[in-house]
């Protein structure tokens, strides 16, 4: 059964980039699949500009110790630390938010999304703005290159050194964390590898470290040089040699692009297209754009099995709706409560395994909070639901202010919606299609909307009301939750 | 066997007038509870780490006092329960049922490459994972998949919170959070959800979409139910009016109702005392004490204290020596409190921590925390541990 134009162009936006913005609205219609796939890839080509939140307070002062030593260092004091702790906090608030603009705004949507896999797959939890934002930055410009190339930068960033703890991996008291994880959840998957490969990669990448500033250093005197054998490739191996071996098997292939069969295309895996994929990934030694064009110009991408079929991770959810409508949020910082509401804040994935995923998402709270969302944008709908303490983020401290209950009191987004942007896309679509026409943009799920109950709570005095009653409703429902 | 069997008659007779509803809305129409005699978990989690060393205080053990000049509980504070082991002294109903023979403690409990995160242990501990191995499901999560295989009500583990944890997350079945009954979901839009869900065409049932309205329907049901259920008992207890308090006044009201719940599940914290440590212990401690000793009261006049089983836990202890800040950093094995009139093994039911032996300054775990789950599994819920926790344990023997 051919779906049309439209469902498809809006399927490709939703997978490729974070969902059809109000303007996009004519033209989906009009556009054939191909152009819009190149006009894609041609938006997200430029390297984009790094996000720098990180105050000047924390640079300096990393600047400072870089020049005294190390020394320094521990001779700040509690007051002191407690300062730049809490600056980094805040500074990693700024980032997460300042990346969400870029999801919502920019029109490099295919680089943005294929980077918020990345965020996902190089999991890290880290306190420190600096190396956060050096992380991300890493796996924007690689995002949509050379899978080596970001396997060996991410490997080498400070955020993953400290995370993984290979500032500790020295010859003779050799720390596996990363050996295991760079095996298990970056390149081949559990299974693939013995207990003794990780060994062996373990001592192969001692002497890796970073600096407080950041930067990589290779500590020659901590690097066992001796005989190693990873994989069944022998020689004194260097981290990077071990790198390449993973790089070499071609599981390492296959296991990424299972993970991204899962994440753009289908939760249920077709293994024989993720095989054939897979191949085609590794003949191109690993180019990730190449795949990309794969993907999105095969024909079974727009199979109707995967349409409408994938839940959408809360950020998805909450840039989506802002791509849809437009508006300016007197409260951004709401967005970050909501992430933390729903079960995915960025910058602090769960575990190195990061977010699940899938049904995950989906639980009787987090359900019915996502319904709401779009009535706490329209009507400024009272807001009281706690999110759960975070003692890594918290520090033994109380949390600075309650967002939920500031002074903005119970308006906890204060959305200022450009309705009239909106509004002027159905201009000229009748009355009595109005319904169709809206659900046509906003839902990917083709089972049809239910017109006649929609109806009922429906503000039909006039048609400007009408049309905003009517996509805050269709938002409100759970297949808005699907794309 | 006996409630399932009852389940199956009164759905039985109900089916033909229904055929029409949903099987997930149907199961509500008539209650299946959990009658006296049948066993409830009540697990409270102290979350930040609890500094257990001050909870249950070794009273003669001159390492512990060497290493907390300052923060150290002297002898005559502590509320004695042996010779050499004390309670914290804003514990004093703790100190009652320990006296009446209601409370046990479990020193040393942990597990092997301990984690420091907060995050991280906490997962291990609610996932009931090794220190090296993601779960994305909990414990309780997984009891409720092994139990409620074609289960009738969603609603056989609640959590009293607005977030759902980890814990309660199975792979098929998941608990139900809710603060407080009054106000579950009770939105302006509760309507517009009730009517599509009815208008709803359950097609394949195996579509994401249906598995959304399954989990809608089913909370918006369990809402309900819980609420009605909340009102039939009111308890005649005063609790102390804080969240804890209201939340416990929650847990009996719906225990001594004809719910069928098994589990329930409530967080108290910021346990993460680096700085200024006696204060803030004290503060939740009080609360804690006060909200329990209501608990236990209520469950006693409503003769229900033998069914029920509640328990304590930290995502780790904190180191023996005090820090600069009045306070205690991240450690790692700590202690576990069960109180229940049906325990089997009371009081202090192993060694206390062996300061003496000390692995970088941290306590060395004796017992593993999934031992404890796999013996409430198994002795107090009837649930098969091996299948849920995915191997063989050690039983304990306090139930």
């Amino acid at each position: 059964m051919g779906e049309s134009n439209q469902l498809k162009n809006q399927h490709l936006l939703w997978r490729a980039g974070f969902g059809p913005m109000a303007e996009d609205f004519l033209q989906v219609i009009t556009a054939t699949s191909s152009s819009y796939i190149a006009a894609l890839f041609k938006a997200s080509s430029k390297i984009p500009d790094s996000i720098d939140v990180a105050d000047n307070s924390i640079k300096g002062l990393v600047m400072g110790i870089e020049e005294v030593g190390m020394q320094q260092k521990q001779q700040l004091s509690s007051e002191k630390r407690k300062k730049i702790r809490e600056q980094s906090r805040d500074d990693i608030k700024s980032l997460n938010l300042a990346w969400l603009h870029q999801m919502i705004n920019s029109p490099q949507q295919l680089r943005e999304k294929v980077a918020l896999f990345w965020h996902g797959h190089f999991a890290s939890r880290n306190l420190n703005i600096l190396y956060q934002q050096q992380l991300l930055d890493i796996i924007r410009k690689h995002a949509l290159g050379n899978f080596g190339e970001l396997l060996t930068e991410v490997s080498k960033s400070a955020a993953m050194i400290n995370f993984l703890n290979n500032n500790q991996n020295k010859k003779n008291h050799p720390n596996e964390n990363f050996a295991r994880e760079v095996m298990e959840l970056f390149t081949l998957g559990r299974g693939n590898y013995s207990e003794n490969d990780i060994k062996e990669a373990a001592r192969a990448f001692t002497g890796w470290g970073a600096t407080v500033g950041g930067q990589f250093v290779f500590r020659k005197q901590q690097h066992d040089a001796g005989y190693k054998t990873v994989l069944g490739k022998s020689g004194n191996l260097q981290g990077e040699d071990v790198l390449q071996i993973l790089l070499e098997q071609k599981q390492t292939a296959v296991f990424i692009v299972r993970k991204v069969y899962k994440f753009f295309v289908n939760e249920q895996v077709d293994d024989e297209k993720v095989s054939r994929l897979a191949e085609r990934f590794f003949q191109s030694n690993y180019d990730i754009a190449a795949l990309f064009k794969d993907i999105f110009n095969s024909d079974w991408f727009y199979d109707s099995k995967n349409i409408g079929s994938k839940i959408k991770s809360p950020v998805e959810l909450i840039v989506g709706i802002q791509r849809a409508i437009p508006m300016q949020l007197e409260n951004p910082e709401a967005q970050l409560l909501l992430q933390r509401l729903l079960g995915q804040l960025l910058f602090y994935p769960p575990n190195v395994a990061g977010w699940p995923g899938g049904k995950n998402w989906i639980d009787s709270s987090s359900l019915m909070l996502r319904m709401r969302i779009p009535n706490l944008i329209y009507s400024n709908d009272d807001f009281n639901i706690k999110p759960k303490d975070d003692d890594d983020q918290m520090m033994g401290m109380q949390e600075k202010k309650n967002i939920a209950k500031n002074k903005q009191g119970l308006k906890l987004i204060a959305a200022k919606i450009d309705w009239e942007l909106y509004l002027k896309k159905y201009d000229g679509v009748p009355r009595e299609k109005l319904l169709q026409t809206i659900a046509g943009k906003i839902l990917q799920t083709k089972a049809g909307v239910q017109e006649e109950t929609m109806n009922r709570f429906l503000d039909a005095s006039s048609r400007e009301s009408f049309i905003k009653t009517a996509t805050i409703q269709l938002m409100s429902t759970p297949e808005y939750q699907l794309c | 066997m006996f409630i399932k069997r009852r389940n199956f008659l009164q759905i039985g007779s109900l089916a033909t007038t229904t055929l029409l509803l949903p099987k997930f809305l149907k199961a509500f129409e008539q209650p299946s509870w959990v009658s006296p005699g049948n066993k409830v978990l009540v697990v409270l989690q102290l979350s930040g780490g609890n500094d257990g060393l001050n909870t249950v205080i070794p009273i003669r053990n001159d390492i512990y006092y060497k290493l907390r000049p300052k923060l150290g509980i002297t002898k005559d504070k502590a509320l004695s329960l042996t010779d050499e082991t004390g309670l914290n002294p804003a514990l004093s109903a703790f100190k009652g049922l320990y006296d009446e023979g209601n409370l046990s403690i479990l020193n040393n409990v942990g597990y092997p490459n301990p984690d420091r995160s907060h995050f991280r242990s906490m997962d291990i501990w609610q996932s009931a994972s090794n220190s090296n191995e993601y779960l994305n499901t909990g414990w309780l999560g997984r009891y409720l998949d092994a139990q409620c295989k074609g289960c009738d009500k969603p609603t056989q583990a609640l959590e009293i919170d607005d977030i759902l944890s980890m814990a309660l997350k199975g792979e098929q079945a998941k608990a139900i959070a809710m603060k407080d009954p009054k106000r579950l979901f009770n939105t302006a839009n509760e309507k517009f959800f009730k009517d599509i869900i009815a208008g709803h065409k359950d097609e394949a049932g195996e579509q994401p979409v249906d598995y959304l309205y399954k989990t809608m329907a089913e909370t918006l049901s369990s809402a309900d139910y819980i609420f009605q259920q909340s009102k039939l008992k009111p308890s005649k207890i005063i609790y102390p009016s804080t969240e804890l308090g209201k939340s416990f006044q929650t847990i009996s009201s719906l225990i001594q109702s004809n719910i069928n719940t098994k589990v329930y599940y409530v967080s108290l914290g910021s346990f993460d005392t680096h700085v200024a440590q006696e204060f803030q212990q004290k503060r939740l401690f009080t609360d804690m004490n006060n909200a329990i000793e209501a608990f236990v009261k209520d469950l006693k006049e409503a003769n229900r204290f033998n069914d029920v089983l509640l328990t304590t836990f930290s995502e780790f202890g904190r180191r023996v020596a005090q820090n600069a800040s009045g306070g205690t950093d991240h450690g790692t094995a700590n202690n576990m409190f069960f109180i229940g009139g049906g325990l089997k093994q009371k009081g202090v039911l192993n060694a206390m921590p062996d300061l003496s032996n000390l692995n970088e300054g941290d306590i060395k775990h004796s017992v593993d925390f999934k031992d404890v789950y796999a013996t409430i599994l198994k002795n107090w819920l009837g649930a098969d541990d091996k299948k849920i926790l995915n191997k063989s344990s050690t039983y304990l023997s306090f139930v």
